[in-house]
């Protein structure tokens, strides 16, 4: 099959001594970067990003992705000890881990939740491996009216699958298409929306944004309870790793469940953090001691983990194949792609095979690498939050501050960034989701191109969106999702009415 | 933030409704700024495809419509929510703490670049909140601080704000 000889000249390219190193560097960062609260998956590669702009494209997105494994593995990692979730989609760990570290179980949950993390994501990336090429074929077909169809139905997807009130994700996601049409437009050279500021001609780059909202945000929100962090001791011995490994097969079905939850929810724009709740919830509903959990099960830290690293990972495939980043971290990527000149979409298969499976290849490796630094280092990485937040928090605050100025070497941003973190603050708070804006951000420009080019197709007319059966479907699809709160709500009252 | 006490909730900096309506106001500000830009772009169909403000100005009137009803909802149907805390005192009194000298700490940035604004921010910090001694948030802060320059001007080679007033640095013959 020619996915393994692709697969196999990719790992020729991720196998220099080079790209190791930096896989190595890149998991470790990840992990800390995965421990501290402030500093998150996406905020993370979003503030390294800049170091990486002296590296070759391919190694550089080996370490940024690599940055992006040890954040997963590492949100787990407090998640077990402290019982904070280092990451959103590390909350629902907290709920079987913590106790079990309570109970000094702590060395099992943790193997535990690292494995079912690498069965997760190994289970996404082989599914990438086969999938993404195939998905990518496919969509060399794709025309800009079919393009803007699927962004138009990714983000009515947010609309239709978001627990709030969709009005508030409508305004969410506008307000990132807005901010997205500040600066130069590229089609007729004029300044939008800049009100004669020269520092508004860059327009707002999605990493400020990111940084902002999940960083700063994020802070601002721990501060609330005032911060102690006081977590149990653990040591990961390896008589302790090989016992729970022998127990781990037995949670098969709960693993095979939740990676097919999580790649499902990586693809469509879920992401990682619903991926782990729903497996969560599924898992207990499901399995003979689903009324134990939340005491301390392992089945409930193996269900939302493998989960979670499922969609983490999966979300790299809409992302590769299409273009379209199917969670925020993946949209740094994205965004990460689109500074190197490189186009993700279906042609970045055909023009940069080099590329895309030396990435693909690093996934499988720096997954392993992962695994293990994690399982080796759990101590090291724990007595990292035990430094007291009085040094921690202005730290983090000062490297936010670097990652946002060194994007576009302006001090502009750095103050973006602080809006951006009191906006994220507030929204939290009144629950408007980010992740739309922030993908609305990154993709605004690319979706009102596509938009533009297939309005210039057909004249203005909005016809051309059902001009065939393809985009007639996937429009359809995006506007069924869109209403689907309305058509939820109506189907509702007519049951009340019945009964 | 204004300092709207609630009548339930004794505690409370402001109430989640009030909030709301705030930030629905705001997002409807944010449309019609982005509306009046737009028009004057030209919103309508050039002579080779859609104006520079098309686009913009269909998001703004989507901005305005919805959020003119989370403007709705918040003010008129949700009035139960009035009890509701968006934060309450104590909390408020955190999140400023990081908040303000935040704000401080990148006006320093700007003016007197960052190795020096995150030596005080950092010293600052420990000393007030930590409680710690000085000599010990000197040393942390400025170890730090030097890290950060020798990771980025050195090793990166990735430059950072040496300040737009004047450069302390100077002083000691870096630059």
């Amino acid at each position: 099959m020619e996915e393994i000889n692709a697969l196999f000249s990719g790992f020729a390219v991720a196998m220099t001594p080079f790209n190791l190193l930096l896989m190595l560097i890149g998991v470790t960062l990840g992990v800390i970067i995965g421990v501290l609260p402030g500093l998150g998956g996406a905020n993370g590669i979003a503030i390294l990003l800049p170091l990486t702009f002296t590296m070759p494209p391919t190694s550089a997105i080996i370490m940024l992705s690599c940055i992006y494994w040890g954040a997963l593995f590492g949100g787990a990692i407090t998640s077990v000890l402290f019982n904070i979730p280092g990451e959103p989609w590390s909350v629902a760990t907290t709920f079987d881990g913590y106790p079990m570290a309570r109970n000094g179980k702590a060395g099992e949950a943790l193997t535990a939740a690292f494995t079912s993390s690498f069965v997760g994501a190994f289970f996404a990336i082989v599914m990438i491996t086969f999938l993404a090429p195939l998905v990518a074929k496919f969509a060399l077909q794709f025309g800009p009216p079919e393009f803007f169809s699927v962004y138009l139905l990714t983000f009515c997807s947010f609309v239709g699958m978001n627990k709030g009130s969709p009005f508030k994700t409508i305004s969410a996601m506008m307000l990132g298409f807005a901010l997205a049409t500040v600066g130069m437009d590229t089609v007729t050279g004029q300044l939008r929306l800049t009100f004669g500021n020269p520092e508004l001609m860059r327009g707002f780059d999605f990493l400020i944004a990111v940084i902002g909202l999940f960083g700063i945000g994020e802070i601002l929100l721990s501060m609330e309870e005032g911060l102690a962090f006081q977590g149990a001791a653990a040591k990961i011995r390896g008589k302790v790793v090989l016992e729970t490994w022998k127990q781990l097969p037995k949670y098969w079905a709960t693993s095979l469940r939740s990676c097919l939850i999580g790649c499902w929810m990586g693809i469509t724009p879920g992401g990682a953090t619903p991926a782990s709740f729903m497996a969560y919830g599924v898992a207990k509903r499901v399995s003979k001691d689903g009324d134990q959990f939340g005491t301390g099960k392992m089945e409930g830290i193996v269900a939302p983990e493998t989960a979670a690293h499922a969609a983490g990972t999966a979300a790299l495939l809409p992302m590769l194949s299409l273009g379209i980043p199917g969670s925020p971290t993946a949209a740094v990527l994205l965004g990460c792609l689109l500074i190197w000149g490189l186009q993700p979409g279906p042609l970045l298969f055909v023009e940069k095979p080099d590329f895309v499976w030396g990435l693909i290849a690093s996934m499988y490796l720096g997954n392993l690498a992962g695994l293990f630094v994690v399982l080796t280092c759990v101590p090291l990485f724990a007595s990292i939050l035990r430094i007291p937040f009085s040094i921690i928090a202005p730290v983090i605050i000062v490297i936010c501050a670097v990652g946002a100025y060194t994007v576009h070497n302006a001090t502009f941003d750095v103050w973006l960034m602080l809006g951006f973190g009191v906006l994220g603050y507030i929204f939290k708070k009144l629950d408007y989701p980010m992740a739309p804006m922030v993908l609305a951000l990154v993709l605004g420009d690319r979706a009102e191109d596509s938009f533009r080019q297939s309005m210039l197709f057909s004249q203005g007319s909005l016809d051309i969106f059902f001009s065939n059966y393809l985009v007639a479907a996937i429009t359809s699809i995006a506007l069924l999702l869109l209403f689907w709160p309305l058509i939820g709500k109506l189907i509702g009252k007519k049951k009340a009415a019945k009964a | 933030m204004s300092e709207q006490t609630n009548n339930s909730n004794e505690d409370s900096v402001i109430s989640i409704r009030v909030m709301d309506i705030i930030t629905a106001l705001l997002f409807l500000a944010v449309g019609l700024t982005v509306m009046i830009g737009s028009l004057k772009l030209g919103a309508s169909w050039g002579s080779d495809g859609p104006e520079a403000g098309y686009f913009p100005f269909y998001i703004s009137l989507i901005i305005m419509l919805s959020s003119s009803v989370t403007l709705y909802q918040a003010a008129i149907v949700d009035k139960e929510k009035k009890a509701e805390s968006f934060v309450s005192r104590e909390s408020f009194k955190q999140v400023m703490a990081v908040l303000l000298p935040a704000i401080v700490f990148v006006l320093g940035v700007q003016l007197i670049g960052i190795y020096v604004s995150s030596v005080f921010y950092i010293a600052i910090f420990m000393v007030w909140l930590g409680k710690y001694p000085i000599w010990k948030a000197i040393v942390v802060s400025v170890g730090v601080s030097a890290a950060l320059y020798l990771m980025f001007e050195f090793w990166f080679q990735v430059p950072l704000p040496h300040g737009s007033l004047f450069n302390p640095l100077e002083f000691f013959g870096v630059n």
